[in-house]
């Protein structure tokens, strides 16, 4: 487990960054973050769980309960980058998947002045990640 | 104090760089709040305002199809598109235009020898030799060549100091061996290969002969007759022109030998339901409308070039390899990726503790832009147990100590997030 969308939330998220002036702030508070999100297993950072799409190795794990709240844990091994899926674990782990579908990312990416990581041609991956969230959910 | 011409004969005085760099827009700007210093210069170089204006200048005033059409426009299009050919073929020192064919770079010439030498040249138990240095686009076409004719493919194994072990290429030549495919340097660590060794070596065989110079037209005198190459391969946007365009150089009698590879207008000189005749050279082997614009604008770049002293640009950037190699060495924790015996053009390295990926974030937030990853060499990451690639900086001569200072600092700053 973390704490992700369950004891640290995206309104969380959204007062952290908006104290954090100046990028430096900012990138240090993601790599706070990601050190936050424990390190998957070995068992789990497979081919069947891999997220492509990024320079880093990324890895992405889902459940959903019987409520139908869906658990999302990704890892990576490169440090902003699971800072940012830190971020998007916030705002759509132990949710619903009509709470995931209505959750603005962009919206949210931009008012913590990260937007630039959501950019398709970005190749760390994050957009592959909440992509692949949103799938799930769907599903 | 601008010895930057090409008749300049004080060797020791150093370039007026910060004169060059106004020729090329990009580079005066603000990105991230900071000063741009463009370290990315392997994967594309910026362009000089005469390139920019070459390709302005096709389209606002002559734009018209080239070998067709007889009317004024088109016979000045055609002119240019094929006075470009001539000023590539005397910058590599090709026997003759006609052995130079455009392509869209690098990665479709060695396709078009992959595909029209190496298909139907090439049959079971041949022997294809790489180097374990090569980028995905020398690898990947003789992979399919080998899959449909049954050819194997051998590969150059490396010294530690990232060089080619060139005993155990000297063993791996033998009387199989039908292509040497091989960079004249490498993109990924900067190793300048002995290629002129290898082809020699090759030739004492019988092989053909193919080198990649994508890393090498932009900083090196290329001479292909001294090379003794059969073909060469090259990219416009690596050495200051457009994307989209390139070239092969070929020898006469293997281009002749060699059937038209893609098909269509242009490439033909006569056709009708029951057969066709082709075209002579080159244009058998440039089938459609060629990039017109690209070709002049990549001529354009090469008479840029050729106003400049290459040999004191040269040793500019040398002395900016040095300065960052030197820099690297300092810190602790910094391991540069590879010692070759000779350097061009880039320097590879990863950081204790640091993912390359995250340290180039954390750059690019510093306006300092350069490459992470696997360089298109994923055999070569592989060989070197790099899996997770490497931070690659590399240079221009635009460059300036000053930038190569700038990235050292930002490394520094970049470490105390971790």
């Amino acid at each position: 487990m973390h704490p992700f969308g369950d004891t640290i939330t995206d309104t969380d998220i959204r007062a952290l960054f908006n104290a954090a002036h100046g990028w430096e702030a900012r990138y240090k508070a993601l790599i706070k973050l990601a050190k936050q999100l424990p390190t998957l297993a070995e068992e789990h950072r497979v081919e069947a769980n891999a997220i492509h799409g990024c320079e880093s190795q990324a890895w992405l794990l889902s459940e959903q309960d019987e409520k139908g709240v869906w658990q999302f844990h990704c890892d990576s091994d490169a440090r902003i980058v699971k800072g940012l899926m830190a971020v998007v674990l916030a705002a759509l782990s132990n949710k619903t998947a009509a709470d995931i579908a209505a959750f603005d990312m962009e919206a949210y990416f931009e008012e913590l002045q990260l937007l630039n990581h959501l950019s398709p041609s970005r190749g760390n991956g994050l957009r592959a990640v909440v992509e692949a969230i949103k799938t799930k959910a769907e599903s | 104090m601008i010895p930057v011409s090409a008749h300049s004969t004080d060797r020791h005085m150093a370039p007026d760089i910060l004169t060059l760099r106004r020729d090329f827009p990009t580079l005066a700007q603000i990105v991230n709040g900071h000063p741009l210093v463009y370290l990315d210069n392997a994967a594309t170089t910026q362009k000089p305002q005469v390139v920019l204006d070459a390709l302005n200048h096709y389209y606002r005033d002559t734009n018209a199809n080239v070998h067709r059409a007889s009317h004024a426009l088109s016979g000045q299009a055609t002119r240019a598109f094929e006075q470009a050919r001539i000023k590539l073929q005397r910058f590599i020192n090709a026997p003759a235009p006609e052995q130079l064919i455009w392509t869209r770079g690098t990665t479709e010439a060695i396709n078009l020898v992959a595909y029209s030498f190496g298909m139907h040249r090439l049959k079971a138990d041949d022997e294809i030799l790489i180097s374990t240095l090569e980028h995905h686009a020398n690898i990947v076409p003789w992979q399919q060549v080998a899959a449909a004719t049954g050819a194997r493919i051998r590969v150059i194994p490396l010294m530690p100091t990232g060089d080619l072990d060139m005993q155990a290429a000297a063993q791996l030549i033998n009387s199989r061996t039908r292509l040497l495919a091989i960079g004249q340097v490498s993109n990924a660590l900067g190793v300048v290969n002995p290629v002129k060794q290898l082809i020699a070596l090759a030739r004492t065989v019988g092989a053909v002969t193919l080198v990649d110079g994508a890393q090498a037209m932009g900083h090196l005198p290329v001479d292909v007759q001294e090379l003794d190459c059969d073909f060469y391969a090259f990219s416009g946007h690596k050495m200051y022109g457009p994307t989209g365009i390139g070239g092969l150089y070929g020898k006469r009698e293997l281009l002749e030998q060699m059937p038209p590879w893609q098909t269509g207008g242009e490439m033909v000189s006569h056709v009708s339901f029951e057969q066709t005749r082709f075209n002579r050279l080159p244009f058998k082997f440039e089938a459609g409308t060629p990039n017109i614009a690209g070709a002049i604008a990549l001529g354009a770049a090469v008479d840029y070039l050729s106003g400049l002293n290459r040999t004191l640009l040269a040793q500019h950037e040398h002395s900016l390899l040095d300065a960052l190699v030197t820099g690297l060495e300092a810190m602790p924790g910094v391991r540069i990726i590879g010692r070759p015996y000779v350097r061009v053009g880039a320097v590879s390295f990863v950081v204790e503790e640091v993912h390359p990926q995250d340290l180039a974030t954390l750059l690019d937030m510093q306006g300092i832009a350069l490459r992470t990853g696997h360089h298109c060499a994923m055999p070569l990451m592989q060989a070197l147990g790099l899996e997770q690639g490497t931070i690659r900086a590399s240079v221009a001569f635009y460059n300036t100590h000053e930038e190569i200072a700038a990235l050292l600092a930002g490394i520094h700053k970049a470490r105390e997030f971790f």
